[in-house]
């Protein structure tokens, strides 16, 4: 085995090896490895250790107080029986494929027309990121505002003269969950107009040259040279937003309690609500597996590709 | 000829002025909720109804803000968000600093003192950034139990620390891989130790990652409100938890412009950072996500 001594050495650099290392310089080999042994330990415990204790509590009976009578699979079997884990699951679909396609369409749009050397480009970027940097519960406590029927943006319209004006989503429980849409887009297109906006401005000047010499149309260039060029960032952006997805919990609380009825609940409200308040320990633990699972779904492909074109790159 | 010109010219001059209005429209939309929040937080009750959501107030007033900051009622009490506010800070300050020190470290110890393994233990760390918290919940209210910290800010500040590492120490490590390894070899050489050289070599050109790592934790911090709301009683809860807690206390009329106060007391801390140091804001949040 390799003494523990030789690690940032350049090759070329001798290090001086004289017998024996002394204590001292042998504490200095362990040192950075004691550095980072709280680290290591707390993510052994509280991230991996948590996750099997979750998937334990996951197998067993436990309501008000974890117990560890273990039932093998059957609170996952009593999810996928559960009319409101179904409906939290659809709207998670519902919710997060059109936060994210609307996200980054309007973000590759605005980024795109940003990049057309405007004039007060700082400001309006400042402005359309601002929102990212609010608590959901904030966001929330203003859209449910404005959202508001009686009083917010319907009964704005309506005051103008359109008397017929209808936008109650907020309390119409087929559309609850779009108001979610509403309120997270806002608060994140700007972020992915900024991703995009810092691709743009990485693609090098000369392929678009090129293209012009060759007389493509504007629209042309960018659909055929300047977007596929941006594939790394629609691909983290794309897992970015779909992790915000997987975790909005505080939006939902505050903008739609998961209501009318829980017609706009998402897995995070159903996981708080059953292992906190409903006292359904064993069934909240198997639905934060399976949150785990689709983070997981969609975290490895990701990673893959990471690690294969920074092998090949 | 001339006429081609010209006719060029109005083209792209149409073309020139739909852009910045798509571009001014969509500022609109971005901007129009903040300014709803700060119209309506400044008006008398008797003012909302009547009035839309734009119309500007006739008589403005701070009075919203006084009882929202001292005593608007979250639930049973009725202290308004002052308190809460001093909660959060005395939360995010501690577990920023800690956080932030300690992914330093890390960050340093992980690029600078490569050993077997190094890559695999950020591995390890680095899942931390993904996991949804809802799957550590219950065992954390467990060893928050256990360790006698349950419902106390001490507690909060444990957690937020135990599960902000993995981010600073991403933004640490990603910086200082960038660092050039000659310097570091040389005064290894020359007998230096693990400290000295964090100290003396490392730290000094650090200020731009700090910044960035602070100011991401302090946003993350201040804005949490799932481990608020599952891991504190009712004088230790942080702002975002109370400002739920105030929307939705229903006991006589609703105070809309209460509410929107409490929503801007809650909004200020992250949006002045936001407003002084965007740049860095925006660094933290592509870090992980753009190469580099």
């Amino acid at each position: 085995m390799k003494p523990a001594s030789t690690p940032a050495a350049r090759p070329g650099v001798i290090v001086p090896r004289a017998g024996r290392p002394s204590p001292a310089a042998r504490f200095q080999d362990w040192l950075p490895r004691l550095v980072l042994s709280p680290s290591i330990a707390i993510s052994l415990f509280f991230v991996y250790g948590f996750m099997l204790w979750t998937f334990i509590l996951s197998l067993t009976s436990s309501r008000m107080l974890p117990s560890y009578e273990f039932v093998g699979f059957a609170q996952y079997a009593r999810l996928m029986t559960s009319d409101r884990w179904w409906v939290a699951s659809t709207n998670l679909v519902v919710f997060g494929g059109l936060f994210v396609a609307i996200c980054l369409v309007l973000g590759l749009l605005l980024a795109i027309l940003l990049d057309q050397r405007i004039r007060q480009e700082g400001a309006l970027r400042t402005l359309y990121l601002y929102p990212m940097a609010l608590s959901f519960i904030v966001t929330g406590v203003v859209w449910k505002w404005l959202l508001n029927p009686g009083l917010g943006i319907q009964a704005m319209v309506r005051g103008w003269g359109f008397e017929n004006f209808r936008f109650d989503w907020l309390v119409d429980p087929d559309m609850a969950v779009y108001t979610l849409v509403i309120a997270a887009v806002w608060q994140a297109s700007g972020f992915v107009m900024a991703l995009f906006l810092a691709g743009l401005r990485g693609i090098d000047d000369s392929i678009l040259k090129a293209a012009q010499l060759d007389g493509a149309s504007l629209p042309r260039i960018y659909w055929r040279v300047v977007i596929p060029c941006l594939r790394p960032v629609v691909f983290s952006a794309v897992m970015i937003l779909s992790h915000i997805a997987i975790k909005s919990f505080d939006l939902v609380v505050a903008l739609t309690g998961g209501g009318p009825g829980y017609a706009s609940d998402l897995p995070a409200t159903f996981m708080y609500a059953h292992a906190f308040t409903r006292a359904q320990i064993g069934l909240g633990s198997a639905s934060a597996m399976l949150m785990l699972g689709g983070v997981l779904a969609i975290l490895v492909p990701y990673l893959y590709s990471e690690l294969r074109s920074r092998r090949h790159g | 000829m001339d006429n081609v010109i010209r006719r060029r010219t109005i083209g792209a001059r149409v073309a020139r002025f739909s852009l910045y209005a798509v571009l001014i429209l969509a500022a609109l939309f971005y901007l129009m909720p903040l300014v709803v929040m700060l119209i309506t937080s400044v008006k008398p009750l008797e003012e909302i109804t009547p009035g839309t959501l734009l119309s500007l107030p006739r008589e403005p007033t701070l009075a919203p803000w006084v009882k929202a900051w001292g005593e608007a009622c979250t639930g049973m009490r009725c202290e308004g968000v002052g308190g809460y506010f001093y909660n959060s800070i005395a939360i995010v300050v501690p577990a920023v600093l800690i956080s932030t020190a300690i992914g330093a470290l890390n960050g340093y110890a992980l690029t600078k003192w490569r050993f077997k393994g190094s890559e695999l233990v950020f591995a390890l760390m680095l899942f931390g950034c993904f996991i949804p918290f809802q799957v550590v919940l219950l065992p954390m209210a467990q060893t928050l139990g256990w360790l006698g910290l349950s419902s106390s800010r001490a507690g909060l500040i444990l957690v937020h620390v135990v599960f902000g590492i993995a981010f600073t120490t991403l933004f640490f490590r990603n910086f200082y891989v960038a660092v050039p390894t000659e310097l570091i070899s040389a005064a290894k050489l020359d007998g230096a130790g693990f400290f000295r050289i964090f100290w003396r070599i490392l730290l000094p050109v650090s200020a731009p990652i700090v910044v960035v790592s602070v100011i991401w934790q302090f946003t993350q911090i201040w804005n949490d409100f799932l481990f608020g709301v599952a891991f504190s009683a009712h004088d230790t809860q942080p702002v975002t938890v109370a400002l739920n807690n105030l929307v939705n206390t229903s006991t006589g009329a609703k105070e809309y412009n209460v509410d929107m106060a409490a929503a801007m007391i809650a909004a200020l801390p992250t949006l002045v950072v936001y407003v002084l140091a965007g740049k860095y804001f925006v660094r933290g949040l592509t870090a992980g996500s753009v190469k580099g």
